[in-house]
């Protein structure tokens, strides 16, 4: 399948800090592809080089089959971009904010005012399109700066954070919004989040950057198996239970504390009716068994070891984030 | 230009950012105010306040101090001299806040979205001087209605078209300062350095040059600076136009330099901005 992203040691470095370092990966036609890591990790660093606005200091990049610095205005012409700042003119009405995305790009007037129409009644801002921006709330922001973002109907979308400080019912409607892009368009999307139900939620695949290097790279699916499967913890008394055990097929750990056994297995829900059988068989009865399915926590703080935290920013990224944080809660 | 906007009119991107810049001016009817206000008080306070007129005619029969005021300020009248002067300082202090408005546009990250598109880089400039040369030009509007209100003395030989002139020239002067404070923060992250040097760029700009006094009455050193500065031709072109006596060859010295200089200064900093723009 052809790939509309590609990096290859994409690198960048502010007076002596690396920001994003030596980093490679390729985003396949039609993909949502996540960069999960913490502030700071680099991720909006490598959307920057990705959106022509930041020079890489190392490396190369191809998006659409453009390179990033040779050819940005056919880079350009192909992306649509959606920061992670709310970059909607509080003073002017949301109507107007699209048509002025669509004048950037150069549609023509009637293309332009038919699209923006269009799209605001995708993202249901039609009824408040001729509201000043100032009156709308961080969601409806959110959903503006989609429109926005969609105008010259791109290849590739670029999301950044996008959904940074809004509550629960609007994530997922933003989350509704991206992936019917894809369903609808066969649109390839590229984002980034600290979030890791997002990542979990929306991408096919994701790349866990931290310290601006890409440290684990795989669908959601695979880096949770990559941690070696589900955790089954059970409490049962008599001897030879860790024996019985050992000796099922889709078993790769076990640990034994007192009467409580913890077991790493493959599948859970198919090792646990097996593993119940065979204590049965045995006259051993089983108190008390639950399943638990890793989680991208668990990869994260495995990969990284660390949980997602806040690491050394900019003040500009600071200030930014709080006006961002500030403008989404109204 | 780099990049063709597709399908579009050639301007589109150019027009587009512009309107968006004279919308927020518009639709903020403090701003508005202000604008209107602060050339006003500038030229009531400052003009009528230094009444050099009064300092030259004391104690000598008026018609010699008639004479000490026309051969020094070519008018007789300081209130005329300064409120000429006005022009110029009010284009100056409007157009120094262009500088800011790319630092805030990048702060709020609509600086980035903007370099995303394929809209150039010089219409991202550019937009702003034309914003900032706009508004100017609405000052000088108000500024000259105010002035005639409050009785400017006209030059002999002065024609009504001659004001267009004066238009002409504050757009030249606009070009110039607001290229020079946008190139001074284009790669800015921060309100503070250049802030810091516009102040430190304002008064010198502003006392040498011949706003306030003639260069013919200034030492020589303080002359030589402000016969460089582009102020001192805006003023001289200014005056010719309305209370002096136009002399051709003068005036056409100041547009030529103005024209060059303004030319210079706004292609400077469209490629600085090719550039740099991008960090």
């Amino acid at each position: 399948m052809r790939e509309m992203v590609r990096a290859e040691e994409l690198t960048r470095v502010f007076n002596g800090l690396t920001a994003v370092d030596h980093v490679t990966f390729g985003v396949r036609e039609g993909e949502i592809f996540g960069f999960l890591g913490p502030n700071g990790a680099g991720k909006t660093t490598t959307i920057h080089m990705l959106t022509t606005v930041l020079k890489p200091t190392g490396g190369r990049a191809e998006v659409c089959g453009y390179d990033v610095v040779k050819e940005p205005e056919k880079v350009r012409k192909s992306i649509g971009v959606v920061p992670q700042e709310y970059t909607a003119d509080e003073d002017l009405t949301g109507y107007e904010n699209v048509m002025l995305c669509a004048d950037l790009y150069g549609l023509p007037r009637e293309e332009g005012r038919k699209r923006a129409l269009e799209l605001l009644s995708l993202v249901q801002l039609e009824p408040f399109k001729d509201k000043r921006v100032e009156t709308y709330s961080g969601g409806m922001r959110r959903r503006l700066e989609l429109a926005c973002g969609l105008i010259n109907r791109p290849k590739v979308l670029f999301l950044d954070e996008p959904t940074l400080g809004l509550d629960v019912q609007t994530r997922a409607s933003i989350w509704e919004h991206i992936l019917s892009l894809r369903e609808n368009f066969g649109m390839t999307v590229f984002l980034t989040t600290h979030y890791l139900e997002e990542a979990d939620h929306l991408c096919d695949r994701i790349a866990i950057i931290d310290h601006g290097k890409i440290v684990e790279e795989g669908s959601p699916s695979e880096l949770k198996d990559s941690l070696g499967g589900d955790l089954l913890t059970l409490e049962c008394e008599g001897e030879g239970v860790e024996e019985i055990l050992r000796a099922l097929e889709g078993v790769r750990e076990v640990k034994a504390e007192g009467r409580e056994y913890r077991v790493k297995v493959t599948r859970g829900e198919t090792v646990a009716p097996l593993l119940l059988k065979a204590l049965g068989e045995k006259g051993l009865t089983v108190k008390r068994l639950s399943l638990a399915k890793p989680t991208l926590d668990e990869v994260y703080l495995e990969k990284t070891g660390k949980s997602l935290r806040d690491q050394g920013e900019s003040p500009e990224e600071v200030i930014k984030q709080r006006v961002t944080l500030w403008r989404a809660r109204r | 230009m780099e990049g063709q906007e597709v399908g579009g009119r050639p301007l589109q991107g150019f027009l587009a950012l512009t309107k968006r810049e004279l919308k927020k001016w518009y639709k903020e009817p403090l701003l508005l105010l202000i604008t209107v206000l602060q050339p006003l008080i500038w030229m009531v306070f400052l003009g009528k306040a230094m009444n050099l007129g009064a300092v030259f005619g004391g104690g000598v029969p008026p018609e010699l101090a008639r004479g000490l005021m026309l051969r020094s300020f070519g008018t007789t009248d300081y209130f005329s001299f300064m409120a000429t002067g006005m022009i110029a300082v009010t284009c100056l202090f409007t157009t120094m806040f262009t500088g800011f408005s790319i630092i805030w546009d990048r702060r709020l990250g609509f600086l980035n979205k903007v370099l995303s598109t394929p809209v150039s880089r010089a219409s991202v400039i550019f937009s702003k001087v034309v914003y900032a040369t706009l508004r100017s030009s609405f000052q000088v509007l108000i500024i000259l209605v105010a002035a005639f209100a409050l009785g400017l003395k006209v030059g002999p030989g002065f024609h009504p078209l001659h004001l267009l002139g004066v238009f002409l020239v504050a757009f030249m002067v606009c070009v110039t300062f607001s290229s020079l404070f946008l190139m001074l923060a284009l790669r800015s992250t921060r309100w503070e350095a250049p802030m810091a040097m516009v102040n430190l760029m304002l008064m010198p700009l502003m006392f040498a040059s011949n706003v306030f006094f003639p260069l013919e009455l200034m030492p020589g050193w303080l002359r030589a600076i402000a016969s460089v500065n582009p102020l001192s031709y805006t003023n001289d072109a200014v005056r010719q136009f309305t209370i002096w006596r136009l002399d051709r060859g003068a005036l056409l010295r100041d547009l030529a330099y103005l024209g060059l200089f303004s030319l210079t200064i706004s292609s400077l900093s469209v490629y600085l901005a090719k550039k740099y723009l991008s960090r």
